[in-house]
């Protein structure tokens, strides 16, 4: 109340209406990452970016002629503070029309019941197991199958016949493990080949476990480590690989939790050939990635700041919300929800990314190895783009189901064998 | 012979039409052509700009194993720069200019605008980006190959290292056509090192072939691809099979032995971790009585102390570490005495809102760094002498940090002892913790023996942050993971008792290690927990008990 009054009485005072009208009638954007704790580390600069994102959209003239408004909220690397701050940002004061947000999938676990029941639109930007699907949400990172699977099957192609299967401690390490086990068995992988290891988050004692792999890796079959790890364990795992001697010819590291900011903590050089699974690296070459590298060290004033594939989910997810929005002409949750299903934006590898049915895009995959100066240089590419899959093919408890979230099947959870619907609006 | 090695990768650059000529034999060919080399001297003349261009032009390709034999046909051309190329490609700054003919070298490619020189007449070609210059790429397998045609290029004569290096890469790569060749080599060969190497590899040939004499000589040998051929013999089901089984059986004792002898390492070193956060604490909270919950983040402050005198000398890490260990010490005690003067005095005799206020020093301390440095991890550099692994043998290496570690917690282990031995700030520490009220009657300050006390442990624990910026990552949350290890480690070592620390620490950290490669990491350290909780059960005053009457 109070603050209408005083506006009110600021028109009075100034005379002028209608600027300041429109600087109150806003699209509210919500951005829920992280900016203390351990995950500090890596969501901050997606805020910094989506606040980058924001700017930009304003000067070119906002949405449907209202300016956008970030609403920044910092969940503390603390899973229930997830869950109601995404509560704040959809009830309180400032109701925001989307959110752009969370890392870690234990942190998505938790806000996932609160954007169901608020209905709010999630964009989620981070590479996930899958085995999930929610109608308000909209995974922008790859599922396990436009990541994990293709960079074992680039393994394979490589010789590759045992292999090392190292984590961290958590849901999104555990499933896609999970996944890999199942397919590798299936690929004719016996399991005494496989080697299978958890460690806690920011683990940093690593020497008898690379000292197994060591080992492991010894018995005349070519090996590599597939690695989970995430976060800051990854500094010292990679040094202590440095240290042993270890090195990518001997046994290639694949990561799927470690890109460019990750890197930038270390010195790559001992590391150089390790490889990683990605959507986008920022050596890409294309025009669109240049830009955008531009637009991000000018607005960062850091000249050696860099991109990653997360930063890229957001981007992609940013503008297919924008064109979703404009398709719809509003930013009612229920019709962008509709309208953003078939929207096609351009990524930042020179093509484009669709939204599918199930709320996952389509992105291309690629294997980069590591270099000195702390880059990736692209040295496998799919031909074209994978569509992402929530449910993955090779567990047998989700290989016979789908998700469509197009009216009128509506459908997170659909058995495609006896046609039920399990999990949705259109399971009633 | 059809084992297939570790080490044995097969490039994909010899998967096309030369497939049939296979990567061990490629090995074969590179030794001989070092042997080659050390004879003849290659003569390199000029070759024309348009062939310069042509042999350039055929790395401009997508497809690795059309580079690899582009990169094989430079290496086996006339061009006098030739070597420059191979090493520019193998390091990512062989590049040709974006909708241009050039080809360029990228003479520096920190930054984003970089200084390039024309790859041919190698004159000054201004600067390029990534927008105008497309540099190469090359694989793991591409990379391999460079390495071995940049050694055999740059190779004048052969020094021993060189040479060592390559009779180690022959081991399992002996074959009828090359084994000649190495024999003869072995003939002409003087160094031990690289004798005893080229015997291993004409042995492991030999039993191969079936020669159960040759055994005799890989008795007792460490190397993983003479363990690996053996296995495959002894499983076989050849006439030696027994004889071979008799040797792998001795080579896997004698392995075992030094592995246990590699586990005892990696969990002393791991203990030593442990000491060293856990020492300052055992002062604090041992001697004084302080929960000091905010000790963690003195480590850090250590570490960041390690960080910023880095970062104030670029190039020498090794001299920036060795002013950081007082740096450390320093900025850790100034903060110690500043924490203690503002806050814990006037807490005396209050544990609850000790451990409150100094959890909630400990917050303000981590947010301060993260506003004040970032809350990205920062990157402390390793000097040389801290990097890589002291090869004892094939089976036992101890890596340099954590041996650096080891000895340096030894050293402050010992400092620290001394200091409570034999000086009289010592004194004066144990005689207020025994009796304050005596210690006070007596004539000592017990004021300034407190605040000088939680100074020490302070900057003992900003020691302990600088030995940890070379193990792990210096951040704001480098505090948070050492705290609760480090009170397990005083509570278990008995509160108040320097050894207690010493060997609290020591053992937790070899239990831990010796239990990881078994249950993993997670469990083993809920079994050390609970271990440790049972113990305390059994007996509250910890491993040392201080000793005296008990009021």
């Amino acid at each position: 109340m109070n603050k209408i009054t005083s506006t009110a009485a600021l028109l009075l005072s100034m005379g002028i209406a209608l600027p300041a009208a429109a600087q109150e009638d806003t699209i509210k954007v919500g951005i829920l990452h992280s900016l203390s704790g351990t995950m500090a580390i890596s969501e901050s600069t997606l805020k910094d970016e989506l606040l980058m994102l924001i700017e930009q959209q304003n000067e070119n003239g906002g949405l449907l002629g209202k300016q956008l408004e970030p609403v920044v909220m910092d969940p503390a690397s603390d899973w229930s503070l997830y869950a109601e701050q995404a509560r704040d940002m959809l009830t309180g004061d400032d109701r925001v029309d989307v959110i752009f947000g969370n890392w870690t999938s234990a942190s998505r676990k938790a806000v996932l019941p609160v954007v169901e029941e608020e209905n709010g639109l999630l964009f989620y930007p981070v590479q996930y197991e899958g085995e999930e699907s929610s109608e308000n949400i909209f995974y922008t990172g790859a599922a396990p199958n436009q990541q994990a699977i293709p960079a074992v099957d680039y393994l394979m192609s490589q010789g590759v016949e045992r292999w090392a299967l190292l984590g961290t401690d958590y849901v999104y390490p555990r499933t896609t493990n999970k996944i890999l086990e199942a397919y590798l068995k299936d690929h004719g992988v016996a399991d005494d080949d496989i080697m299978v290891n958890y460690t806690p988050f920011g683990f940093s004692n690593w020497q008898s476990i690379v000292s197994e792999v060591k080992d492991f890796g010894s018995q005349g079959k070519k090996t590599a480590v597939v690695s989970t790890i995430n976060g800051d364990a990854n500094v010292p795992f990679y040094t202590e690989l440095s240290n042993q001697g270890i090195s990518a010819s001997d046994i290639p590291v694949v990561a799927f939790s470690v890109g460019e900011q990750e890197l930038s903590g270390i010195d790559t050089g001992p590391l150089v050939g390790h490889m990683a699974a990605w959507n986008y690296f920022m050596s890409v070459d294309s025009d669109a990635n240049y830009d955008f590298i531009d637009n991000w060290v000018e607005y960062t004033g850091d000249d050696m700041a860099v991109t990653n594939d997360p930063m890229e989910a957001h981007y992609i997810g940013f503008n297919m919300w924008l064109e979703a929005v404009r398709e719809a002409g509003t930013t009612d949750v229920d019709a962008v929800k509709d309208s953003i299903i078939g929207v096609t934006v351009p990524n930042l590898s020179g093509g484009s990314s669709a939204m599918m049915p199930n709320h996952h895009i389509t992105k291309p995959v690629m294997i980069g190895e590591i270099q000195d100066d702390g880059q990736f240089s692209v040295v496998w590419e799919t031909s074209g783009n994978v569509a992402g899959d929530a449910w993955s093919d090779y567990l047998p408890e989700s290989q016979d189901l789908i998700s469509d979230w197009r009216a009128p099947l509506r459908c997170g959870k659909l058995n495609v064998d006896t046609m039920t619907c399990e999990d949705g609006a259109g399971a009633e | 012979m059809t084992p297939t090695h570790a080490t044995n990768v097969r490039p994909e650059g010899m998967t096309g039409p030369q497939a049939g000529l296979g990567f061990r034999h490629c090995l074969t060919v590179v030794a001989a052509l070092l042997v080659w080399l050390a004879i003849v001297s290659p003569v390199q003349a000029e070759v024309t700009p348009q062939r310069a261009q042509a042999l350039l032009q055929a790395l401009d390709t997508d497809d690795f194993d059309a580079k690899a034999e582009a990169a094989q046909a430079i290496a086996a051309s006339d061009a006098a720069q030739k070597t420059r190329w191979l090493e520019a490609l193998l390091d990512g700054r062989l590049g040709r200019e974006r909708r241009g003919e050039r080809f360029y070298i990228i003479t520096d490619d920190s930054g984003r605008e970089w200084p390039i020189i024309d790859a041919i007449t190698f004159e000054e070609a201004g600067t390029g980006s990534r927008r105008s210059v497309d540099a190469f790429r090359i694989n793991n397998a591409l990379r391999t190959q460079l390495q071995g045609l940049i050694a055999s290029l740059s190779l004048d004569e052969g020094d021993e290292a060189t040479r060592l290096e390559a009779a180690k890469r022959l081991i399992g790569e002996v074959d009828a056509q090359s084994v000649d060749t190495v024999a003869a080599q072995l003939d002409d060969e003087e160094s031990p090192a690289v004798r005893a190497e080229l015997e291993t590899a004409l042995a492991l040939y030999r039993v191969e072939q079936g020669d159960a004499a040759a055994l005799e000589t890989l008795r007792g040998n460490l190397d993983t691809r003479v363990r690996n051929s053996l296995a495959t013999i002894a499983a076989g089901d050849a006439p030696i099979a027994a004889e071979a089984g008799e040797t792998l059986a001795g080579i896997e004792s004698k392995r075992a032995w030094y592995e246990r002898g590699q586990t005892l390492f990696f969990g002393l070193s791991a203990g030593s971790v442990l000491v060293l956060a856990a020492i300052g604490l055992a002062i604090t909270f041992g001697v004084m009585g302080v929960i000091n919950m905010a000790h963690g983040e003195l480590i850090m402050m250590g570490a960041y102390t390690t960080w910023m005198i880095q970062q104030l000398l670029p190039g020498q890490p090794g001299l920036a570490l060795l002013l950081a260990i007082p740096g450390g010490f320093l900025v850790a005690a100034a903060f110690g005495i500043l924490i203690e003067r503002s806050v814990i005095r006037f807490l005396k005799g209050r544990p609850l809102e000790t451990l409150l206020a100094t959890f909630g020093i400990s917050l303000i301390l981590q947010q301060l760094v993260r506003t004040v440095f970032s809350p990205l991890n920062r990157r402390v550099a390793s000097p040389d002498w801290l990097q890589g692994a002291w090869q004892i043998n094939e089976a036992l290496s101890l890596t340099l940090n954590r041996l650096g570690v080891l000895l340096f917690c030894l050293v402050v282990f010992a400092a620290l002892w001394a200091l409570m031995r034999y000086t009289r700030l010592g004194l004066e520490v144990r005689a207020v913790t025994q009796n304050r009220a005596m210690a006070r009657s007596m004539g000592v300050r017990a004021a300034r023996v407190d605040m000088l006390t939680f100074g020490l442990g302070a900057g003992v624990a900003g020691l302990a942050g600088v030995a940890l910026s070379q193990i792990t990552n210096v951040g704001p949350n480098l505090g948070q993971s050492y705290i609760v290890d480090s009170f397990l480690v005083v509570v278990f070592g008995g509160v108040g008792n320097l050894w207690g620390t010493l060997v609290a620490g020591m053992s937790l950290g070899v239990i831990n290690q010796v239990l990881q490669p078994w249950v993993g990491a997670v469990l083993a350290k809920v079994i050390v927990l609970i271990g440790v909780i049972l113990f305390i059960q059994k007996r509250p005053q910890g491993l040392f008990a201080p000793k005296g009457r008990t009021s």
